[in-house]
């Protein structure tokens, strides 16, 4: 499946999102998830399905003023 | 005391997370300049990295109130999923909201600010919306659900320091019971007294100390600044006048001629 993640293309064999942050190797309690600009709950991540195309951002804290 | 969408706050000075030249020295800071609310942000986390875990840690461990900020967004919609995401990670719904309008002055868009503000406060965000000094805007914002108001004095990070004192003095005036943070331009110690001076309740800084060449040391300089300009807008001051008056009593001096 074609899949953008934080503006980088991947073809990866994943159907959920959670199954999309294990393969690219995220982990930590400190992320947060949007799929198409719809924010995904960290609790809904494993049910939540991917579709070919879809846009993912994945955030995490950061310095700021 | 101030309070700030029902918290309590002994400190008047928030303070920005970045820009510092290390992790240590941004603790130090935070430490000596006794701030009981930093700002933080979200960026995208590359595959694999632990950058955000760090940082979150540190954060946690200063043991204060985190305000997310949605810098860098342009948009309302930008800004409004931002704040989503914030929330999210730091479990807290105040938002620090910015939508900004112009690439060079990082000037505020204040109708997209509108817009998401209204939205967000609706969502049960408690929205610390950074804008400018204009009136209508500001009453715009209150309108749309904002219980604190964040004007600029100045640009960010431009350090100019207050520019525009009557109207800093004419939002004082119109918005009496809403806390006014100034937010953006301040470059020293006397520009934070000088808006205290004016009653603004509290002041948000980041560059003026991440940037100082000791920043633990102004941290704590700006720390009394602040409560100096508090302590003097409670004292009451004295208008200038344009004419001299001697502050020795003049009745009873000696004749000698």
């Amino acid at each position: 499946m074609k899949l953008t993640v934080n503006g980088e293309d991947h073809d990866l064999a994943v159907t959920t999102l959670a199954e999309l942050l294990a393969a690219l190797d995220f982990e930590g309690d400190w992320l947060a998830t949007a799929i198409n600009g719809e924010l995904v709950h960290r609790a809904d991540r494993s049910a939540h399905p991917l579709n070919d195309r879809d846009r993912i951002e994945i955030l995490s804290p950061m310095k700021g003023g | 005391m101030l309070t700030l969408y029902g918290q309590e706050l002994r400190s008047r000075l928030l303070l920005g997370t970045a820009r510092y030249p290390s992790p240590a020295v941004l603790e130090d800071a935070v430490r000596s300049s006794g701030t009981e609310i930093v700002t933080v942000s979200l960026r995208r986390e590359t595959a694999g990295g632990r950058q955000g875990g760090a940082f979150f840690e540190l954060i946690r461990a200063l043991g204060v109130n985190v305000l997310p900020n949605t810098a860098g967004c342009h948009s309302a919609s930008e800004a409004v999923l931002t704040a989503k995401m914030a929330r999210e990670v730091f479990a807290t719904n105040w938002i620090k909201l910015e939508v900004i309008g112009h690439h060079d002055t990082l000037q505020p868009d204040v109708f997209a600010l509108v817009e998401a503000a209204r939205i967000l406060s609706a969502e049960g965000f408690e929205v610390f919306p950074y804008t400018t000094d204009d009136l209508v805007v500001a009453e715009r914002l209150v309108e749309a659900g904002c219980k604190v108001l964040m004007p600029w004095c100045a640009p960010i990070g431009s350090a100019m320091g207050p520019q525009n004192v009557p109207g800093l003095r004419a939002i004082r005036a119109q918005f009496p019971d809403i806390p006014l943070i100034v937010d953006a331009g301040i470059g020293r110690p006397s520009h934070a007294t000088t808006v205290m001076e004016l009653g603004f309740d509290a002041v948000l800084l980041n560059t003026a100390v991440a940037g100082a060449v000791k920043p633990a040391l102004m941290a704590s300089a700006f720390a009394r600044a602040v409560e100096a300009g508090r302590e003097a807008f409670e004292a009451g001051m004295l208008e200038p006048r344009d004419f001299a008056v001697p502050s020795t009593p003049v009745i009873g001096k000696a004749v000698f001629a």
